[in-house]
């Protein structure tokens, strides 16, 4: 373990009593934590917790509105990152903050730039990333652009980031939400290799497989406060689990067994290219039927994104054939795959599943804004629509009360989400497609989606789940097909999923 | 959570006060400049209110207005569908010849059959000035601000080289194209006009803007259309995933924004101008419409005021020579409201002003401004 | 054959002449647009740097501070648009849309007050920017006359070619630049890294105003002689066609105003041969620009950041 890394007597972090306020909502509410040198902190907390509001005070992207920071045992006062970094201080966030047209080194040097005379030093600059990546065993491609290379390869631009401005400290913010398994194994041994050169690492995170593999001691945060801080080794998961949400949590989705119907989904030998028009579908075969939860795990790039696309209309692919109950669906409009069984939890809801200008109201009749009752003659019918949004809100559990005429967008991210499963729900269609239908959710508003989920495959109708959640494609799927390299590699009935071999899998290693 | 709420707070949170305090400042900074040419403000301001209040004053304002509320309804309907109409000067400008080579050619039809069909004309040529745009954007990918730049410059060498074509060409002396005929002329009888002491090119174009606004606020606020084309507005990836053709939405979007630009220019000829000169350079109607629709907030019965207001401020200015203030006033003063109203913003910061009531806040030094006007 | 290099003379010249204020004003769009900030109101600092150059270099009698005013009445308008998006948050159009109203409407009335004219007094050959090389070549022969049209031009024309060399560079091989460019891709990335992106961009579009200043006062100092409120028509609009037909770089942005000066030298050759009507060829500019987007150029990568306002939350 890491723990032999840590000096308890050199603390290089101190925050006290910090309190974080933004208008009448307290985000922090007197937090207090310590770090020591050599020691992976995890902060841990629901989303909308307060963890990532702490950091960013930290990192000087945010001002406290009371409280203390101090580094090495003096206060420091961030005003901004600059002092952060002066301090000593990097931080990962959790969307990455890189410039995609720029290459790897043009990334990893802005801000501090090595110069000859008047001129950009691009030359040293090279040398030096790849000296410091080859010091730390970061491997990356120094010359490539950055929307040319996988989503670890980033992760690891952005740690070179902070190590390349000598951070000694570093924050990382929900640094696993989009690896695989194995990626995050090796994430976890680069931060004990990086403790073990004397940096310290403030680990952000809602997962607590992690924080027991990798972390030395734990705070939680709940609501903005302070709950306590625990040295991991004496807690267990579910400990950690029912202080983050301060009840007990049921880990498990129940489901009743599989009442497997007809084909529903029939993808065959479909081919289909990237935004870059590259070849990123090999021939995908994939069948989805009535009463079944289909879950596809794979890792980021592999094609799925393309494949929900073209299901849904909104690419063409390159060949093949896709069928909903034996019509094609394949190349065709997203109204066309909409009037003919295709529902879907867009990944992304606030590109694809809402107009945030809209109201709730409104968003909840996208599809159907020029049916009856909703518009009679090519005129709305307000009255209507409002009754339409009021029962939908209601038996949806849309918050705050009354929201019918507000805009999508001052909606939370829960919030948001139950707008768009409320819709696709009630479009009652034989195919539902969710792609990480609960990313960036708490505990709670998961449970809620995972619920409606499952009850629409026991009311018969066929799920395609396609998450980035290991966790969330096991506890949910019937059958777990595994995507890699633009092809379904294997197919794993959900109940004999193994985290490890489903890894594997995804990385391209075995066939099962 | 509700606190009582102060008068200050009000005027902070709401955008039809920001409107208002942003043109108070505007005439505010157009006073600065007066004194500080060593110009009398009363005398100024006193003209130019003087110059719209009276009937025929006011009837001048309105015949200037029509054109303005027009484009700006053009403009403001964009902006609501998510593109930004900088072409409404193209399509004013073929618009308005289409009109012109409607009425030269039929010029026996009667008046109820020839004024129709010129609008018809001048919709359906701003339609197409606008459609080309959109097909350029949606087929190609180009960008609709620089093709309607350049389609704006097209339009406008089209209208000279039409103008100058012996068939549609004056037979005077002037560079310009004969006038339109009688039939398709909006004015009043000359008999009407003098009776009521009115403008000598008061015209019905009025009532036809005003009818525009109604049918353009019907089609945003209450249709299925409106619904559509706002969606591709506000965020076309989101209403691409709901099943809306987002293609043509934009087509359509700018096919009607182009409608509107014609038509615009069909009642400025066949109001006021009766005829189409052969220019140096563009006559910035379009370029009015943008102004219009941003302080009209883009919605349609405040670009409505907004060009009644701009056609006084136009009107009114042009008389400013008269107490020796210069009429390029007038855009220093439009200029500075749209500016406020970009930055109106700061307004939000008249709620902190309540806890000192000693301090005058900006608003009251604006309507000190508005009392001496 | 004479003919032939005469005509070719001709074009060239006025291809340079037409050419050059728009490649300044391109050159400071360049600036705004990939620092992140909308700019629409090159159209406004141009017209006001017309008229701060010519009235300067009236009243002083020398060229060089003129030139130097007309740029910094341009950089002064860019401030108002830079308080106003970079620091207020300003909706980046309407703010452009305001100082294409003020740029004018300000200029024009100072005209009125000074000269009691909307027109300055038309500068002597002293006040007007110099040309270089002229007499240099012998215009008694073909060869002599062709060089004498194409290089015996003015100062400005000169500098701004040098001018483009320097914002390339700047753009691609120095910090600034670079900085530049990320902060108009993603300027919260670059806030994490320390850069202060709201004081780039301030920077950049008070730049975007000297330059598109400096191009304004090119149109009235050298080929016209004095400030007329139709001296700037549009030119603010075509540079920033230009920018957006460049792909926002200024290589790019080079080639759009050679494409559209070239037309206009075109035009200027075409029209004077008689046949075809005036108003038609005044066209080409124009119509070449679409044709040559639609065969070639195609969809242009917008700066990812552009036109949304940078807020920080403190």
């Amino acid at each position: 373990m890491a723990r032999e890394y840590v000096d308890m007597n050199v603390p290089v972090i101190e925050m006290r009593n910090i309190v974080k306020k933004f208008g009448n909502f307290t985000a922090n509410d007197g937090i207090n934590l310590t770090v020591h040198k050599g020691e992976i902190h995890a902060i841990l907390g629901e989303n909308g917790a307060g963890k990532s509001t702490l950091m960013n005070q930290l990192y000087g992207l945010l001002r406290p509105t009371s409280g203390d920071i101090l580094v090495y045992g003096k206060k420091i006062e961030m005003n901004s990152p600059k002092d952060a970094i002066e301090a000593g201080i990097g931080m990962v966030h959790q969307h990455f903050m890189l410039v995609q047209p720029f290459t790897v080194t043009e990334n990893i040097v802005l801000g501090t730039e090595p110069l000859k005379g008047i001129k950009l030093d691009m030359a040293t600059a090279r040398k030096n990333v790849v000296e410091i990546s080859e010091k730390y065993g970061l491997s990356i491609d120094p010359d490539a652009k950055i929307e040319d290379i996988s989503v670890g390869m980033q992760q690891r631009v952005e740690i070179l980031k902070a190590l390349y401005r000598g951070a000694d400290i570093l924050i990382l913010d929900e640094p696993t939400s989009s690896l695989t398994p194995q990626e995050i194994v090796e994430l976890i041994d680069i931060m004990h290799n990086l403790t073990r050169d004397g940096k310290s690492i403030l680990l952000i995170t809602h997962k607590l497989k992690e924080i027991k593999a990798a972390a030395d001691f734990c705070s939680i945060i709940r609501a903005g406060k302070y709950i306590d801080t625990v040295d991991v080794e004496q807690v267990t998961e579910n400990d950690l689990a029912s202080m983050m949400v301060g009840r007990k949590v049921a880990f498990s989705v129940k489901k009743p067994p599989m009442e497997e119907g007809p084909v529903v989904l029939d993808v065959k030998d479909l081919h289909g290219m990237d935004y870059r028009g590259v070849e990123i579908l090999k021939g995908l075969n994939l069948q989805v039927h009535a009463g079944e939860i289909v879950g596809i795990a794979g890792i980021d790039g592999n094609g799925q994104t393309e494949l929900v696309e073209i299901l849904t209309g909104l690419r063409k692919g390159t060949k093949g054939e896709a069928t909903v109950n034996g019509v094609s669906i394949y190349n065709k409009t997203p109204r066309f795959g909409f009037n003919h069984g295709v529902s879907s939890i867009p990944a992304d809801r606030q590109k694809h599943g809402l107009l945030l200008d809209f109201s709730v109201e409104d968003n909840l009749i996208l599809q159907n804004f020029r049916e009856i009752p909703y518009a009679k003659k090519s005129i709305l019918q307000r009255r209507s629509i409002l009754k339409h949004a009021s029962e939908s809100v209601q038996q949806f559990d849309v918050r705050p009360d009354n929201c019918e005429k507000r805009a999508a967008g001052t909606l939370s991210g829960g919030n948001q989400q139950k707008v768009i499963i409320a819709r696709e729900v009630q479009n009652n269609k034989d195919l539902l497609i969710a792609v990480n239908p609960t990313r960036g959710l708490d505990v709670g508003a998961i449970e809620y989606v995972h619920k409606y989920i499952v009850e629409q495959r026991n009311k018969g109708k066929a799920v395609l789940l396609v998450s980035f959640e290991l966790d969330e494609i096991m506890s949910l799927s019937d059958n777990i097909d595994v995507i890699f390299d633009g092809r379904i590699v294997s197919r794993v009935p959900g109940a004999e999923a193994d985290e490890n071999e489903l890894g594997l899998m995804m990385a391209g290693g075995k066939k099962a | 959570m509700k606190n009582k709420k102060g008068i200050l707070d009000f005027f902070a949170e709401n955008t039809f006060i920001h409107t208002i305090l942003s043109i108070l400042l505007g005439f505010l900074v157009g006073a600065i400049f007066l004194v500080v040419m060593g110009l009398n403000v009363g005398e100024a301001y006193g003209k130019l209110i003087s110059s719209v209040t009276s009937l025929k004053g006011f009837s001048y304002v309105i015949v200037y207005a029509v054109p303005y509320i027009v484009t700006g309804l053009s403009v403001a309907f964009s902006f609501k569908t998510g593109v930004f109409n900088i072409g409404a000067e193209g399509q004013f400008v073929v618009g308005s010849m289409a009109a012109c080579v409607t009425s030269l050619m039929l010029p026996e039809l009667p008046k109820p059959l020839l004024i129709p069909l010129c609008f018809l004309a001048a919709a359906a040529a701003g339609a197409l000035w606008g459609g080309i745009v959109a097909v350029l954007k949606i087929k190609w990918g180009i960008n609709e601000v620089l093709s309607m730049i350049m389609f704006n410059w097209i339009a406008f060498y089209l209208s000279n080289f039409i103008a100058g074509i012996p068939a549609i060409h004056n037979d005077g002396t002037a560079e310009a194209t004969k006038n339109i005929a009688a039939n398709a002329s909006l004015q009043f009888s000359k008999d009407f006009i003098k009776a009521n002491g009115l403008a000598p090119t008061a015209n019905w174009g009025i009532l036809v803007a005003i009818v525009l606004t109604v049918v353009i606020w019907f089609i945003i606020d209450k249709t299925t259309l409106g619904y559509e084309l706002k969606a591709v507005g506000v965020n076309k990836y989101g209403a691409e995933y709901g099943g809306i053709n987002v293609g043509r939405s934009i087509l359509t979007a700018l096919a009607i924004s182009g409608a509107l630009g014609g038509l615009a220019g069909s009642l400025q000829l066949m109001g006021m101008g009766n005829r189409i000169s052969i220019f140096t350079s563009q006559e910035g109607f379009g370029f009015a419409g943008i102004v219009v629709a941003l302080i009209g907030c883009s919605n349609p019965f405040g670009v409505l005021v907004a060009g009644i207001f701009y056609g006084g401020l136009t009107y009114g200015g042009s008389k400013l020579n008269l107490v020796g203030a210069p009429t390029q006033l007038i855009s220093v003063i439009v200029g500075t409201v749209v500016f406020f109203i970009s930055i109106s913003v700061i307004f939000r910061y008249l709620k902190y002003l309540k806890r000192k009531p000693k301090t005058v806040p900006a608003g009251t030094t604006g309507g000190k401004e508005a009392a001496g006007k | 054959m004479t003919d032939f290099v005469n005509s070719l003379g001709i074009i060239l010249f006025a291809t340079l002449v037409y050419m050059t204020p728009l490649l300044y004003a391109a050159l400071g769009s360049c600036f705004s647009e990939v620092s992140g900030v909308v700019n629409i109101g090159i159209e406004g600092m141009m017209t006001a740097g017309a008229f701060a150059g010519t009235v300067v270099a009236y009243f002083t009698g020398n060229p060089w501070i003129g030139f130097i005013c007309g740029g910094l009445a341009g950089a002064f308008f860019g401030m108002l648009h830079a308080t106003a998006t970079v620091r207020l948050g300003a909706d980046q159009t309407i703010a452009g849309t305001a100082i294409n109203m003020l740029g004018p409407g300000i200029s024009i009335m100072i005209a009125k007050v000074l000269f009691n004219s909307t027109d300055t007094v038309p500068l002597t050959a002293e006040q007007k920017i110099p040309k270089l090389f002229a007499g240099v070549f012998d215009t008694g022969n073909v060869f002599g006359r062709f060089m004498d049209n194409v290089f015996a031009t003015y100062f400005s024309t000169y500098f701004v070619f040098i001018l483009a060399i320097v914002v390339w560079f700047v753009f691609y091989k120095t910090r600034f630049g670079l900085r530049l460019r990320a902060c108009g891709e993603h300027p919260k990335a670059c806030e994490t890294l320390g850069i202060n992106v709201l004081g780039m961009r301030f920077l950049c579009v008070v730049i975007s105003g000297l330059l598109a200043g400096l191009g304004g006062a090119c149109v009235t100092m050298t080929i016209s002689t004095q400030f007329r409120p139709i001296s700037i028509v549009g030119q603010g609009f075509i540079a920033i066609a230009a920018v957006i037909f460049g792909k926002f770089k200024p290589h790019g942005a080079l080639l759009g105003c050679l494409l559209f000066g070239f037309c206009s030298g075109l035009k200027v050759v075409l029209g004077g041969s008689g046949g075809v009507d005036m108003q038609l060829i005044s066209m080409i500019p124009y119509v070449v620009t679409v044709i040559v987007l639609i065969l070639f150029v195609g969809k242009s990568h917008v700066p990812s950041a552009s036109g949304k306002p940078y807020l920080k939350v403190k």
